[in-house]
């Protein structure tokens, strides 16, 4: 419940997402709403709030990810406002003071919140304009807004907005229609306005959970088990115990703390080889294929039957594989944690502050309304992976060990062999051409395990629960929905039959940046590549043919007209693809040059075009699919996950190497701006159309279709 | 045993009690509580910990920090001149917005600059080599490449 109490302007300053050295232990539930989500009826001012030193703060509860939100959001609320943007403070997500967003994912950063920041800034706007004049008898439409005051157009009158308000923060609730700025007035948004959090990275300013500091803060590890389903039989803590560090062992589940970084993990080292393991399941090293997962699914779910699929001995059929891919952050996974007075406060880099908390609560059998967690930056995640993890480990460490700040950082092993993985996949292709040289026949099945297993609230899908709670390994069953994302084609056919298969594989999933859009994107981009060859058309315009989206057409001509003048030697090859990610969210169409020496592709240059509708940011959409298309191209070419029969066995750079400056793609990136369209989630877009491009650049290129993955390990000439 | 160690880190003499097998990156972090170098790995395998040694960009998270008393280190804070002013490579990275989740950018940076003070005119090779051992997840690579390519066109250099 809401209470009533009025919300009085008091900030002065900005107070960065828990950097002081000494932070605020104040507890701020009094008022929390909990969990209940941003409903129609949430207030101004649980959004954004005027400073009485002029400027204002909006609230997100999204979290900074790396894909450059803090600034659409702030150029959206200094648009609304008519401020300069550098007066807009963007606090991110913390489980007392913004609202309950969920999850930061699936791209919808950049096209809800912000969205909902506009209203709630259009809306204070309108309310401003509308106090002041009943105040002071001024016709409203004789005022306007600038840079935190409210003036007349004659120049007669000019008041701050905390004047204007008394001090009092705007109360009244976000109406659901809303009079927002009209587009020709822009001057902020669509500009490629600058994240000034690059200017603090370059100088080393703290802005991590990673870099976070409290006084008397201990530092801890935790041992990793043998294996996922292991069960502790010997604990030899002979050698650790030797060290400055307690060990904090609850049935299978084992931290060590210490004052001294270093000893914490010497600790770490000595349990994880002196500790004895029983494990139960032996992972499937020599059966593992693409039939073997093919054989462990057990439940089928159709996604599109239309028309009446019939195949007349004129088909053709391609069969992929993809196999498991990690997250892979740069930064392995931190938290820090402390428990005192019967509260836990976290400090975490997780997607979602929200659902962290129910699920902790889960775990440690508290209240909600005892756990408090801030979302403090970390590296990279593109997806879910184990930031949750490490927050609930951090979490147990503390209820054992209360009073004391505990940092924890996953190490380098911890977080190859442990997070939880982007499903392998494997999809299965068949099509057939009419006599008017268009598709007529298309029939795919895709085999996949889960693609999330997010902490919503069950603390069966937080690594430690098992051991901590001394259970077996139950592995959940997750959203299956991601499995089939993008498996139906954007393109006119008029017969098509889509099954998904779902399985539960071998190594733990969950959500990996485009979920299995990347898989179907490429099994399906590849093979309209093989249709159109069947047709003997050039491969771009067969696709036009079958588009009816004008916007899609644009984005595929946009990028012809890039790669226009492209120069190919002989063991080069030139590969297109499209797609709508999620069929309704940013159009991309990509373009990648390969070139084949020796048994192996490397990716040269790549040029790609992006239609997210409004634009909001063009430099931070851009740099977000440059990304994605390396990112992509490094997953195509050679990533996957390797395990032997106990458990993972890619625990580092090495065992699983990522590209590195000599591999990378030049990428070119052109936007589309539609400041008419709605804005539309572009982080996820150029994973799976950039894939398709490399494969077929590589057919191309050498004559022969690669549609296992890792290319480069399938490769041959 | 924890041993009294001085090391010379940003021009400046600083005296720690520390395990002297205790790698060089801990002290920086913990200690000295610097926040430029990273820790990524621990295994000298993705550059997130670089710091510049007598000049020279190399990784400070398994090098015994007994091994290094008598080097000049240079953290991600010591690129900044005395009066605040930015490294131009630093100022490169802004100018370019080279960064996502900007975890990297220290390794970058520090390389970038030892690539800076040994080429003053890097083409892509010279920055493949010098930056190899820096990974970057986000694929903020491209961008890199043109701030380093903008900081060797500025004249500062
Ligand atoms: S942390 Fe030193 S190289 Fe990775
Ligand atoms: S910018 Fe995120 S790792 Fe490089």
């Amino acid at each position: 419940m809401k209470t009533t109490r009025r919300n009085f302007i008091k900030n002065t300053s900005y107070v960065a997402i828990g950097f002081s050295l000494v932070p605020n232990l104040a507890w701020i539930s009094v008022n929390e709403q909990s969990s209940q989500g941003v409903t129609q009826q949430s207030r101004i001012t649980d959004w954004l709030q005027i400073l009485d030193d002029g400027r204002v703060r909006v609230f997100s509860g999204k979290m900074e990810l790396g894909q450059g939100i803090r600034i659409a959001i702030a150029q959206v609320a200094a648009e609304e406002l008519n401020m300069n943007v550098d007066f807009i403070e963007v606090k991110l997500a913390e489980t007392s003071t913004t609202p309950n967003e969920g999850y930061t994912a699936g791209s919808q950063s950049v096209a809800r919140s912000a969205m909902s920041v506009r209203k709630a800034a259009a809306a204070a706007a309108a309310i401003l304009i509308a106090r002041t004049a009943e105040k002071y008898e001024i016709k409203a439409e004789n005022l306007y807004l600038k840079d935190g005051m409210v003036l007349s157009k004659d120049g007669d009158f000019r008041a701050s907005f905390f004047n204007i308000l008394d001090g009092v923060q705007i109360e009244e609730v976000v109406p659901e229609n809303i009079q927002t700025k009209s587009k020709e007035d822009y001057e902020v948004v669509g500009t490629p306005v600058a994240r000034k959090d690059i200017g603090e990275m370059v100088r080393g300013l703290p802005m991590y959970v990673q870099d976070l500091r409290f006084p008397g803060m201990l530092y801890a590890r935790v041992v990793r088990a043998a294996a996922y389903d292991a069960k502790l039989t010997e604990f030899n803590k002979e050698n650790a115990e030797k060290l400055d560090v307690k060990i904090i062992k609850v049935k299978d589940f084992i931290g060590v703390i210490s004052e001294d970084e270093y000893q914490a993990e010497k600790a770490k080292i000595f349990l994880e080889r002196d500790c004895k393991w029983d494990t139960e399941t032996e992972l499937p090293v020599e059966e593992f294929s693409a039939e073997y997962l093919k054989n462990l699914s057990k439940e089928t779910e159709n996604v599109v039957n239309k028309g009446n699929v019939a195949f007349k001995n004129n088909s053709i059929s391609a069969k992929y594989f993809k196999p498991y891919v990690m997250h892979a952050a740069v930064g392995p996974s931190c938290a820090i944690a402390i428990f005192k007075e019967e509260k836990l406060e976290i400090w975490s880099h997780t997607q979602g502050v929200y659902p962290l908390r129910k699920t902790l609560a889960d775990l440690l059998n508290l209240n909600e309304e005892n756990i408090k967690i801030t979302g403090v930056p970390g590296s990279g995640c593109y997806g879910h992976n184990a930031a949750d993890d490490v927050a609930a480990e951090a979490a147990i460490l503390a209820v054992e060990n209360p009073e004391k700040y505990i940092k924890l950082q996953w190490t380098r092993a911890d977080e190859h062999a442990w997070e939880p993985y982007g499903s392998a996949m494997v999809m299965e292709m068949e099509g057939s051409l009419g006599t008017n040289g268009k598709i007529e026949n298309w029939k795919y099945n895709v085999w996949s395990d889960t693609h999330s297993t997010r902490p919503g609230g069950d603390k069966q899908n937080l690594l430690p629960s098992s051991f901590y709670n001394g259970t077996t390994a139950k592995r959940p069953k997750g959203y299956f929905g991601g499995a089939y994302r993008n498996s139906e084609p954007y393109y006119k056919i008029p017969n098509q039959k889509i099954d998904a298969h779902y399985f539960k594989g071998p190594l733990r999933v969950s959500a990996l940046r485009s979920l299995g859009a990347y898989s179907n994107i490429l099994a399906i981009e590849n093979f309209m590549d093989r249709l159109a060859d069947k047709a003997g058309e050039d491969p771009v315009a067969f696709r036009l043919k079958h588009l009816e989206d004008q916007r899609a057409k644009d984005v595929l001509k946009k990028v012809k007209e890039m790669t226009l003048g492209v120069e190919l030697l002989e063991s080069e090859g030139l590969g297109f693809a499209f797609s709508r990610y999620k069929n309704s969210a940013s159009y991309f169409a990509v373009a990648a040059k390969v070139s084949v020496e020796n048994a192996k592709v490397s990716v040269k240059e790549m040029w790609g075009a992006i239609d997210s509708g409004e634009i909001i940011n063009p430099d931070g959409l851009k740099n977000q699919t440059e990304g994605g298309m390396i990112q992509s191209a490094s997953w195509t070419l050679q990533e996957a996950v390797k395990f032997d029969q106990t458990h993972v066995s890619s625990t580092n750079w090495e065992s699983y190497p990522i590209f590195r400056f000599a591999d990378i793609p030049f990428v070119h990136v052109e936007v589309i701006d539609r400041p008419d369209e709605d804005a539309l989630g572009a982080g996820e877009a150029a994973q799976g159309p950039s894939a398709a491009a490399i494969l077929n650049a590589v057919y191309r290129a050498t004559g022969k279709q690669v549609a296992f993955l890792p290319v480069n390990k399938n490769v041959s000439v | 045993m924890k041993e009294d160690i001085s090391l010379k880190v940003n021009g400046k003499e600083y005296h720690v009690q520390v395990e002297p097998d205790t790698p060089l990156l801990y002290v920086l972090r913990n200690q000295l509580e610097l926040n430029g170098p990273k820790y990524g790995c621990g295994l000298e395998q993705c550059g997130a910990c670089m710091v510049l040694m007598d000049g020279k960009a190399d990784p400070s998270c398994k090098i015994p920090v007994s091994e290094v008393v008598n080097k000049e280190i240079t953290t991600l804070e010591g690129l900044i001149s005395e009066n605040g002013e930015l490294h131009p490579l630093q100022e490169a990275f802004v100018e370019e917005q080279a960064a996502q989740c900007g975890f990297c950018l220290n390794g970058m940076l520090i390389s970038g600059a030892w690539l800076l003070q040994e080429n003053s005119n890097p083409n892509r090779e010279a920055i493949n080599e010098k930056l190899k051992r820096v990974l970057c997840r986000c694929g903020t690579h491209t961008r890199i490449i043109k701030a380093i390519k903008t900081a060797a066109k500025s004249k500062q250099l």
